[in-house]
């Protein structure tokens, strides 16, 4: 197998262009989505036209012109800026896009469409309405599925296989993944919706995460291993599905648990993930669970200090060692 | 321009009838205590109807709560309304819409509990349409109420930036709930807000069917000609209430008189009297065709009340497409 590196950006644009070039059905829609802030969609109108649509800031209108597209024979792919910018849009893809097929009574009523929730996550002072992680609020609505991916392999393989899904999908990305670079071979794979993924084994402690709080994890798992302390790191990829199988098959086996992530703690993924293993498997747990999770607070829009509030490598180390 | 002939007239006035005997219908049902919701569309029967006389089957229909004729003038068969609002399998959406009704053979593209949340969803299908170039139009119907809602700016906006072959009908009938819209629409004719997206706005009698006909028919033409979207306004008003729960609506938020002078504008009665004018029919056809209407209004409800509910099973497929 070819194995060559490329960024997560790059990763999902190919994603996009192999589906592109298969089903003509596909179309792109977004606020500048021909050059395109985050380089994702960048040069696929050159190739596919009129096809790859910038669309007026209005991210509860074209959101729901997607869902309408995809209801009568498209499979669209919307770019919706910002996490932030979701709550604009969030009756289009929560009450409308993941509730149409029920409330039709199923049959031929189906919306695939896939909304790339770009640049999530902290950094650079983007603040509190360009930079919250707001992945959790999509898990609460039956209907959606919502995926995060965080490598480059992954970010591909799961764009591929959210276009192919006939449900609407929520494709988060982060901004501070879209440079990180991984292997990605040349030949065509997707990967499954729902399947977590062990991205380091270890037999001591869970540390269940995504994105870009999964480096961190991993990182914060190397200086563990220094300190004797052997972490299994559990990349979630999909909130829902959540792969519940994965998450209490890895702590049966190390009988600890931590969650990171980069969203609130109240009402978080962790708080989910907890609470699927207290109902579970708690039998398997020999110490008290940690969530590390984003603070309480509002993200200041300060390059100085919008750290502060996310969690860092050494939260998740402190958080692993307090329960040793 | 298309006038409406001797068939589509007949047609019209046979749906709209059947949509004022569904009401009467349902307002007995939900008076013997059957759990319907309801927002009746008495007084409103001409716009709808009329509106989806002037497409063909292939086309699409956005609707929207008030009432059924957008349903029973695209076709819908009364007794799969009737089990679909009393919540039987049998219904439209399988016994889980409801209210809600959709049925893709007739392209009832399902309609949402949100106010104007289908307006870019209707953009949407009229931007599918062009890609697809099947040459379709999309209706798509609201109330003065959600004429506010950012949602039909945005939608109307993208429908107008595509040409998408979107016709939008807005039934004004002067009160959203119990407020008048004097109090919460900076305009008298919403559709002067058309000028706002570049795409014609026509005011309409939403009471006289064959004049809301002419107008659809030629905004569904405009459409269907590559030149984009319509904003149609039709002036009408509610004989009823809001819905089967509203007490306040005859002398409360607005007085007896008024709706005894709309009383006179009774769109069937005007239909009626239009074709004996016209000499279409004579006044006993038309108490045949009543009559006919009556018999499949009473079929509707029996087929409505011997359907069986889903299983309870049944209510939990189709969250997912598996």
């Amino acid at each position: 197998m070819a194995a060559r590196e490329l960024t997560y950006a790059d990763a999902i644009r190919e994603g996009l262009r192999e589906e592109m070039r298969k089903d003509e059905r596909i179309i792109l829609l977004g606020e500048d989505i021909k050059i395109n802030v985050w380089t994702v969609t960048r040069g696929l109108v050159e190739e596919f036209g009129d096809r790859v649509i910038n669309t007026p800031l209005s991210e509860s209108g074209f959101s729901g012109a997607a869902v309408g597209a995809a209801l009568t024979g498209m499979r669209p792919v919307v770019e919706i800026m910002y996490p932030d910018f979701t709550l604009y849009a969030a009756d289009s893809i929560a009450n409308q896009a993941a509730k149409y097929r029920y409330m039709c009574g199923g049959g031929d009523f189906r919306v695939p469409v896939v909304f790339r929730i770009a640049g999530s996550g902290s950094s650079g002072g983007s603040g509190c309405h360009h930079g919250q992680s707001l992945e959790a609020t999509f898990i609460h609505f039956p209907g959606l599925k919502v995926v995060f991916a965080g490598t480059p392999y992954d970010a591909k393989g799961l764009i591929k296989m959210a276009i192919r899904d006939d449900n609407p999908v929520l494709f988060y990305e982060h901004k501070l993944l879209y440079g990180v670079k991984g292997v990605v071979p040349e030949e065509e794979y997707v990967l499954p919706i729902g399947k977590a993924d062990v991205k380091r084994a270890g037999k001591d402690v869970t540390i269940a995460t995504y994105a870009w709080t999964l480096h961190k994890a991993l990182k914060a798992a190397g200086q563990l291993a220094k300190e004797g302390i052997d972490a299994e790191v559990l990349d979630l990829r999909s909130l829902r599905p959540l792969d519940k199988e994965a998450i209490l098959e890895s702590v049966k086996k190390t009988g600890k648990l931590v969650t990171a992530e980069e969203g609130t703690k109240m009402g978080g993924v962790g708080a989910e993930i907890v609470a699927v293993v207290a109902e579970e498997g708690l039998q398997y747990l020999d110490a008290p669970v940690k969530r590390v999770a984003g603070a309480e607070s509002i993200i200041p829009s300060s390059a100085y200090a919008d750290q502060m509030v996310v969690p860092q490598v050494e939260d998740i180390v402190r958080a692993v060692k307090e329960i040793f | 321009m298309a006038k409406a002939d001797q068939e589509t007239v007949s047609k019209i006035y046979r749906n709209m009838v059947l949509v004022r005997l569904f009401d009467d219908k349902v307002d007995g049902l939900v008076a013997s205590g059957v759990h319907i919701t309801q927002h009746s569309t008495r007084g409103q029967e001409a716009t709808t109807v009329a509106a989806c006389a002037a497409l063909k089957t292939t086309d699409y229909v956005m609707p929207y709560h008030r009432g059924w004729g957008w349903a029973i003038g695209k076709g819908m068969d009364p007794k799969i309304l009737m089990a679909e609002v009393m919540g039987k399998r049998t219904g439209c959406c399988a016994g889980k819409g409801g209210v809600h009704i959709a049925d893709w053979s007739l392209r009832i593209m399902g309609r949402p509990g949100v106010q104007a949340a289908h307006i870019p969803i209707g953009a949407g299908v009229g931007l599918s349409i062009k890609f697809r170039k099947t040459n379709e139009v999309v209706l798509v119907f609201f109330g003065d109420g959600a004429s506010n809602e950012g949602n039909v700016h945005e939608g109307m906006n993208l429908a107008a930036v595509w040409k998408a072959p979107v016709v939008f009908i807005c039934e004004n009938n002067l009160y959203a709930l119990f407020t008048p819209n004097v109090e919460t629409t900076s305009v008298k004719n919403i559709a002067d807000r058309a000028q706002g997206y570049g795409i014609p706005g026509v005011v309409v009698d939403g009471n006289d069917a064959l004049a809301v006909y002419d107008a659809v028919q030629q905004a569904v033409q405009r459409a269907r000609s590559g030149l984009g979207p319509t904003f149609i306004e039709s002036k009408t008003y509610r004989l009823s209430g809001h819905t089967s729960m509203d007490r306040f609506h005859l002398g409360g938020y607005r007085p007896k008189e008024e709706v005894e002078e709309w009383e006179k504008k009774d769109p069937i009665l005007r239909l009626r009297q239009r074709i004996i004018e016209l000499k279409m029919a004579t006044e006993a056809e038309l108490n045949r065709v009543d009559e006919e209407a009556r018999q499949e209004i009473e079929e509707a409800e029996k087929f409505g009340k011997e359907s069986p509910y889903p299983t309870r099973e049944e209510i939990f497929q189709d969250v997912y497409v598996d």
